[in-house]
């Protein structure tokens, strides 16, 4: 992988353009993995580490990420920062919906990913049940690092895509005629006991 | 509708000798100087008065629920009172279960720089009635109405009363009430199918988007569902 190795001096240096050789694949991902565009959606503390990764400290610039894109319409990353209640969940997937593909969510914190320390009746418990999520940043919330840690992990997934993987692009909507579905109570039952405490029961008494 | 706009001086019915406020120190958990607003109170509606608590200097005066309104109506107009200012309405629930709920009113007077909390009790059974003072304050507006989806008290009176923080197809009750569970009634699967299943743009009454004067902008066929009432895509 990688550019191919300029021709000789020699072949160039009688007329004639410079060129070179390589994979369309690595071209495209490396146009679109240094140069994403985030879609800040932040609703809690963690938008304020995410405000001081962007600003000029931790410069999120230097990844390529230096137009925040406060329209889902051009945006290629959505970073889902804090908790999302769900009343805000048709939203969030609102505006994954208008972004136009090819896309990807970075899930920043634990509140994001999980619903962290809220496992109440209010809070969604991570945003992987409304939205794919491509990387996960833990923490509560990640520090600067981390998530320049995740923006990097995400830009070498970005790398390794393969345009001939037409199903990379496919958008599923929940179909109960297909065989992949689940159906709500099943995974209700697969996935108890829900949340991080255990000293909480169903009942909540 | 603009009316005249006059400064509330905080303070400025005290005498001119009164001591400047001050923060205070040293104060007792029980006891301790009642707001002169309660005597005033219990002389003028005797019957209404159940009892006059001070906790942490704070006067708590708990009412009849049947003269609430008359009581906030009076304290609001009277110029020996001048309570203008609501700064919360609330409820309060307790863990035993023979222990009647409390509705908590928040009352303020600046002129005067006085504080007074009512309460009125409603006992366990009875149904959770009260008078809503949206008519003396408009800003109870949406303290009652958070206050009726957190805790299901209807307020009777209030021009709107609906959900406010929860959406208002929230089906699971009300959750600050303590047989709620902490997670809710249903499944995390059907809360999300609930959720989603909402039309985020259908979140607007009409009413709303008409103070914001947003409604004639909007296109044709969102003014047209939600000029039928129509609030979400359920």
């Amino acid at each position: 992988m990688g550019l191919s190795r300029r021709p000789e001096p020699a072949a160039v240096v009688g007329g004639g353009e410079p060129w070179i050789t390589t994979r369309l694949d690595f071209v495209v991902n490396w146009a679109r993995a240094n140069s994403l565009w985030p879609m800040p959606f932040g609703t809690a503390c963690c938008a304020i580490e995410f405000m001081a990764t962007a600003a000029s400290r931790y410069d999120l610039a230097r990844f390529g990420m230096e137009r925040q894109s406060f329209s889902p319409r051009q945006a290629d990353v959505l970073i889902c920062a804090g908790r999302v209640p769900f009343k805000l969940a048709p939203v969030l997937r609102r505006i994954w919906q208008q972004m136009p593909q090819p896309k990807w969510c970075i899930s920043m914190g634990a509140c994001a990913s999980s619903g962290g320390m809220f496992d109440n009746y209010a809070v969604v418990q991570g945003i992987d049940t409304i939205i794919p999520v491509d990387v996960y940043v833990p923490g509560c919330p990640p520090r600067p690092e981390g998530l320049l840690y995740g923006i990097l992990l995400l830009q070498k997934k970005v790398m390794n895509e393969r345009s001939r993987d037409k199903s990379l692009r496919n958008e599923m909507e929940p179909d109960p005629s297909s065989q992949l579905y689940i159906p709500p109570p099943v995974i209700d039952e697969i996935s108890e006991p829900f949340g991080n405490s255990v000293h909480q029961t169903r009942s909540g008494l | 509708m603009s009316t005249s706009f006059s400064p509330v001086v905080a303070g400025s019915a005290l005498p001119s000798d009164a001591p400047a406020p001050a923060t205070p120190k040293a104060i007792a958990q029980r006891g301790g100087e009642p707001n002169p607003t309660a005597a005033a109170l219990q002389q003028r509606f005797p019957s209404a008065i159940h009892r006059v608590d001070v906790v942490w200097n704070e006067t708590t005066v708990v009412v009849a629920g049947a003269q609430l309104f008359d009581i906030v109506r009076w304290l609001h107009d009277d110029p020996s009172q001048r309570y203008d200012y609501l700064s919360d309405v609330t409820a309060v629930e307790f863990r035993d279960t023979e222990q009647p709920i409390e509705v908590v009113w928040h009352l303020r007077s600046l002129p005067y720089r006085r504080f007074l909390r009512l309460k009125v009790k409603i006992e366990r059974g009875a149904p959770l009635d009260v008078p809503s003072v949206w008519s003396i304050y408009r800003g109870a507006d949406w303290l009652e109405r958070e206050c009726f989806d957190m805790f299901g008290i209807r307020f009777t009176g209030h021009p709107d009363l609906r959900r406010l923080l929860m959406w208002e197809q929230y089906k699971e009750g009300f959750p600050l009430r303590k047989d709620f569970p902490l997670r809710g009634r249903f499944s995390r699967s059907e809360q999300l199918r609930q959720a989603l299943a909402a039309n985020p743009e259908a979140r607007y009454s009409k009413e709303e988007l008409t103070i914001a004067q947003a409604f004639e902008d909007l296109p044709d066929d969102m003014r047209r569902r939600l000029g039928t009432g129509e609030r979400t895509g359920e």
